[in-house]
């Protein structure tokens, strides 16, 4: 390895923060702009030299509700995966199963069907189900998105457990279920953590079945109220990026206080 | 694969042994197995319900006249191809794929490029690399529809900052209409779906150099290949397989998206940023004319899986290597 001094590393650090300016730019953007008075004619200043806090007044009253749809369900759709994914992953990484491989590579699939061609099949069944404009109805068809990825990174992770701490349990006594819930998921308990939050930041962002499977106001996520304000014609902006902001929330603070997990998830859903 | 044959093989001697100390072995071993599937129970009814289901559907769909009369009716008569047919037929349709070509190698082309730049240059060892690094995530975590929402902004054509600042270094004589024009939408479009694409392949990227062992370039410069020479004959050779991966990935990622344009242009304008995912919906959710709608889903899936089917080959290939 060669050895160079900090006065020639240091160039690359001037360059690795000017190229991460130009990546997050829009991100700055988005909350300078959230933090003035916009009118559609008057360009956006490059600070906020007088924070106007109208547009978050306005997104508030208008996206409230919204935000919290978006949250019950996110983190409905969070549990629902877990709760589906943790035992498959489990048995796909121990079970001798047959016919395991399909399964593998149906979730593989899975992953790559156009959400659009989910949509268009479930608004017809969720149609006659009565599961349209319903918290459930987004609840499940959200969990699609978090399942194969959730099932493929804790199974990775289980693979690696070794076999005789749960043999071990098992002559002890214990059911597959008990062993399952007292051994495996608190070890697994980084992989899950993983998944959890991955299957969270999907369903918080989802579009195309937020678009597709409402057709009122009833049940509305964030991202559908940011779509109605870009598909008219936009006045003022001020209120279009504090909700943007708001939106973008948690993805910001996932990414400062879990760093780690997304690391591992971003690079375990493309390679695993 | 061969983990997957491997831990299969580990589980199945383990039954086994657990058979043989057992009076009771076959009957306890088909209990075991039970209980094994029940694990497996909730994730395959789930595949079966939004996965299998949908497919199926949306092949059924695509013969019948299934439209708004439909949901009244209960009624959707039979039509063979005529879907296909009148979709095919459609002025549209050569647009369509046209731009979904467009897009796609647009986009893919971009982001790879910039994303193997940056992970070549995040592969440097200097103060912050680590931080700024985990930092450039950030585009990729945002939900799409709130990134088409400043992306709009910024590329305004009057008040945008982007066309603000290239007047103002003088890059371009009068505003470009970026959004506004038939001409350039679909171009805007590509460009923030490559800036979206960028943090994805450079993480999957960085982490294929870090796999490279770092004696093999130490050996290649003693031999004189450093710079381009190292990266022609040792860097590039050695990240291929994670090349194919990303490049495949990307196009199925891309061929999805429905998000970033619905924002931006909403396909427009006249049909100059419609793809085969924004028609598919247009079919379905603006027309009411489902049939029509999965005729077009199901062109794209063939095209998804087409593409899906090289990179499960590849992906074996690789973990076999």
């Amino acid at each position: 390895m060669k050895r160079d001094s900090l006065g020639r590393r240091l160039p690359f650090t001037i360059l690795g923060v000017l190229f991460l300016a130009v990546m997050v730019f829009p991100v700055y953007w988005m909350v300078n702009a959230s933090l003035q008075a916009n009118g559609s004619a008057v360009s956006s200043a490059p600070f906020p030299a007088r924070v106007d806090t109208s547009g978050y007044q306005a997104a508030f009253s208008q996206q409230l509700g919204n935000l919290g749809t978006s949250l019950i369900v996110a983190i409905g759709s969070v549990i629902l995966t877990l709760v589906v994914a943790a035992p498959a992953a489990y048995a796909l990484a121990r079970f001798g199963l047959r016919g395991k491989g399909i399964v593998l590579l149906a979730l593989l699939i899975a992953q790559m069907i156009p959400g659009i061609v989910i949509a268009n099949a479930l608004y017809t069944a969720f149609n006659d189900l009565r599961l349209l404009d319903s918290y459930l109805g987004l609840i499940l068809a959200d969990a699609s998105l978090g399942i194969p990825f959730a099932v493929l990174i804790m199974r990775a992770f289980m693979l690696g457990i070794p076999a005789s701490l749960v043999e071990a349990a098992r002559v002890d006594g214990a059911s597959q279920f008990r062993a399952f819930w007292s051994i495996v998921v608190p070890i697994s308990r980084n992989s899950i953590i993983t998944a959890a939050l991955f299957t969270f930041l999907f369903t918080w962002s989802d579009f195309t079945f937020a678009l597709t499977l409402t057709t009122s106001d009833k049940v509305r996520p964030v991202t559908l109220g940011i779509y109605q304000y870009l598909s008219g014609n936009v006045q003022n902006w001020g209120p279009v990026m504090a909700t943007a902001v708001l939106a973008s929330i948690p993805a910001i603070v996932l990414l400062i206080v879990a760093q780690r997990y997304i690391a591992a998830g971003a690079l375990g859903g493309a390679l695993k | 694969m061969t983990t997957i044959d491997a831990a299969a093989g580990r589980s199945r001697d383990l039954t086994s042994l657990r058979g043989a100390q057992r009076p009771e072995g076959r009957r306890a071993r088909r209990r075991l197995g039970l209980t094994q599937w029940l694990f497996l129970l909730p994730a395959l009814a789930y595949i079966v319900l939004f996965f299998g289901f949908p497919i199926v559907k949306n092949i059924t769909m695509s013969f019948q006249d299934y439209g708004t009369r439909t949901f009244f009716t209960g009624e959707a008569p039979w039509v063979g191809i005529g879907n296909y047919l009148e979709v095919i037929r459609s002025s549209l349709f050569s647009t369509t794929l046209i731009n979904t070509a467009l897009f796609t190698i647009g986009s893919i082309v971009g982001q790879f490029i910039l994303g193997l730049l940056l992970a070549l240059f995040f592969r440097r060892r200097f103060p912050l690399a680590g931080v700024l690094r985990a930092l450039l995530l950030l585009p990729w975590l945002l939900p799409l529809i709130a990134s088409s929402a400043v992306w709009k902004w910024m590329l305004d054509q009057d008040s945008g900052v982007v066309n603000q600042t290239l007047l103002a270094i003088h890059v371009i004589p009068a505003p470009i209409p970026w959004l506004s024009s038939p001409d350039v939408a679909l171009v805007a479009v590509i460009i923030v779906n490559i800036w979206l694409g960028i943090p994805f392949n450079v993480t999957i990227l960085y982490s294929g150099l870090q796999d490279i062992p770092g004696e093999l370039y130490e050996a290649a410069s003693l031999d004189g290949a450093t710079g381009w020479k190292a990266f022609r004959y040792i860097t590039w050779p050695n990240l291929r397989p994670v090349v194919s991966v990303v490049l495949v990935l990307g196009v199925v990622y891309t061929l999805k998206v429905l998000d970033i344009i619905l924002g931006l242009t909403g396909g427009g304008p006249a049909n100059a940023t419609q793809t085969l995912a924004t028609s598919s919906y247009h079919y379905s959710f603006v027309d009411f004319t489902f049939g029509q709608g999965a005729a077009v889903s199901n062109i794209l899936i063939v095209i998804s899986l087409a593409f899906s089917i090289v990179y499960l080959r590849l992906n074996r290939r690789a973990v076999d290597e």
